[in-house]
């Protein structure tokens, strides 16, 4: 048996994939969600091998809801127009279906996805959630079994932690399984600068700069905190600040 | 100067005038001239029939020749060339027709050869200010065209603008609507079928109205129903609306399609932001010589950004009251704890 779970904000679209899934008798739907917290709950209770996933739902959008789990099962992505996301799927996830798709186009993905059940790596599906970050200019992070939406402006400082990253905030840290590299690009139209091998920094946080030893600097922030500063990390923040 | 039969009636008479004023003159001052030499009356007129010819045709080869080639650069440069060049050659030509005609009157041949410089001097002027005459005319027609062209442009793009603004907000909503009519059709055909005339009125609302037509509130307030009771279909419980407005108020003009995007971003901000029930609540009042409308959606102060709040919906409908009524201060938005409030000003003219 097949354990799939639907997650879409609407009723009737969820009712669709259900109808369009009923003549598939070796197909489980174990659960039907509403939104991305139930959604990934219900996707680390159920381990589905399969997921129909809409990309805009409340709260927290099919990307990021994505990147919260671990080992992501396969997708097949439902939605009705999205630009930047169709752009992604031409190139990864097991399929998309845009809204309102046919019973032969969604037999079609079906069979997609059953003849290569294995094949289907999230990872390029989840470089496109860079864009999404910047998108939403947010980070959604899991703190324990609860979900945590940090809205960019938030952020004080990312620093590195082996394979995970630290984001600092007000209310305190978080940790997240992304590189630093990945923060760097999708952050970097905003008014974060990575200043050091380990730590990206919040230009608004910045109050004062001060020289440390020979070519090492280091940076005060609003909080107290003070980063340490690389050589190519003070040209990059000497450029960004014009002093 | 007898321009071609295409060209404005103005023209035409300014050159006859100008031609006019230039031969007589020219004329005038060669009969002066010729007097002084004892010469014949045939010799007179002749002399004053081939030189006006000459410069007539100077002049027709300087008009025609700009009206095709408009100098950019060095404009009194081409100017001053193409006179001396034209005067010369008129005398000359001029010269030498006369001599074969008279060359056996030595007198005669004597006073052209006498009045050569005079000739080249009168000439040069006047051909030089036929030039500038027309160099300015053929700059400002120029000049009047490219404004044209311009204001002809800035209205277009102004009108593309505004259809864009207007297109923008359509395609999420009308495939997500037209899926929910794909479910509805397995399981309740007559609520498909509903909902399909429904989504139908709608779009044929939008269709038929144009960005430069005003409407009253009553009826930008159907259509608003029409677009709300899809919505309700597509989000079922979680959507809750509330329209308040005083008969009063109904009668009141707003441009078109103005109150859908605006309420079209409270559903999107309050049911994307929230999981919980939505109410979105709207309110018009007169105020002064206003319409005032606010749109209250619920929204989480923790999570949204605070100056992301403005999606794109509020953002268009920004630009499009600065392009009606070029104010920026028509729109407003604020927070009170969870609700997120849009306030519209609507100038009655």
């Amino acid at each position: 048996m097949m354990k799939v779970i639907i997650i879409d904000d609407e009723q009737l679209a969820r009712s669709i994939v259900k109808e369009y899934l009923q003549p598939y008798q070796n197909i489980e739907i174990v659960a039907e969600c509403s939104d991305g917290f139930e959604g990934m709950k219900a996707i680390m209770q159920f381990g589905p091998d399969l997921i129909f996933l809409d990309v805009q739902m409340p709260k927290i959008n099919g990307f990021e809801m994505l990147e919260l789990i671990e080992k992501p099962p396969a997708v097949i992505f439902t939605t009705a127009f999205d630009e930047f996301a169709i752009k992604a799927f031409e190139q990864n996830a097991v399929d998309y279906l845009l809204k309102p798709f046919s019973k032969e186009r969604f037999d079609r993905a079906i069979q997609k996805y059953l003849s290569h059940p294995a094949g289907t790596s999230l990872q390029p599906v989840i470089d496109t959630v860079s864009k999404s970050v910047a998108q939403q200019s947010r980070i959604v992070v899991r703190d324990g079994n609860k979900i945590k939406i940090i809205p960019l402006s938030q952020v004080q400082y990312i620093e590195a932690a082996d394979d995970y990253v630290k984001i600092m905030t007000a209310a305190g840290s978080f940790l997240k399984k992304q590189t630093m590299n990945f923060f760097e690009q999708s952050l970097s139209i905003y008014q974060f600068i990575r200043i050091h091998r380990s730590f990206i920094v919040n230009t608004q946080f910045i109050t004062r700069i001060d020289v440390h030893e020979k070519d090492s600097h280091v940076l005060l922030l609003s909080t107290g905190a003070g980063l340490p500063v690389s050589k190519s990390g003070y040209a990059k923040l000497k450029e960004a600040l014009g002093i | 100067m007898n321009k071609t039969i295409s060209y404005p009636q103005r023209f035409l008479a300014t050159g006859i005038v100008v031609w006019a004023i230039i031969s007589f003159v020219y004329s005038i001052i060669l009969t002066g001239v010729l007097k002084t030499y004892n010469i014949t009356t045939t010799e007179l007129v002749m002399d004053a029939i081939i030189n006006n010819l000459l410069l007539t045709g100077c002049c027709l080869l300087i008009v025609n020749n700009m009206r095709y080639y408009l100098p950019r650069q060095e404009k009194y440069w081409y100017v001053l060339m193409i006179s001396l060049g034209l005067s010369g050659l008129s005398v000359l030509i001029s010269r030498l027709i006369l001599w074969l005609i008279f060359r056996n009157d030595l007198h005669y041949i004597q006073s052209l050869s006498a009045s050569a410089g005079l000739r080249f001097g009168i000439l040069f002027l006047l051909i030089s200010c036929m030039s500038l005459v027309s160099l300015l005319w053929y700059t400002q027609e120029e000049q009047k065209k490219m404004n044209e062209r311009k204001a002809d442009s800035e209205r277009l793009a102004r009108e593309a603008e505004l259809f864009k603004l207007r297109q923008q907000l359509q395609p999420h909503f009308l495939f997500n609507s037209l899926n929910s009519i794909s479910a509805l059709t397995g399981t309740q055909p007559e609520k498909a079928r509903h909902m399909i005339q429904q989504l139908s009125d709608f779009l044929r609302g939008t269709l038929k109205k144009d960005d430069q037509q005003w409407n009253t509130l009553e009826e930008e307030l159907q259509s608003l129903r029409l677009y709300l009771d899809i919505e309700k279909v597509r989000f079922g419980h979680r959507l809750q609306t509330e329209i308040v407005c005083p008969e009063e108020v109904l009668a009141l003009k707003l441009p078109s399609l103005l109150l859908q995007p605006l309420v079209e971003n409270a559903i999107k901000f309050g049911l994307y932001d929230t999981t919980e029930d939505v109410l979105i609540k709207m309110e018009a009042i007169e105020d002064k010589n206003y319409l005032k409308i606010t749109i209250q959606n619920p929204f989480d102060p923790e999570t949204s950004q605070p100056l992301k709040g403005t999606g794109f919906g509020l953002s268009s409908v920004q630009r499009r009251l600065f392009l009606l009524f070029a104010r920026q201060d028509l729109l407003k938005t604020g927070r009170e704890e969870k609700i997120f409030i849009t306030t519209i000003l609507i100038p009655q003219l």
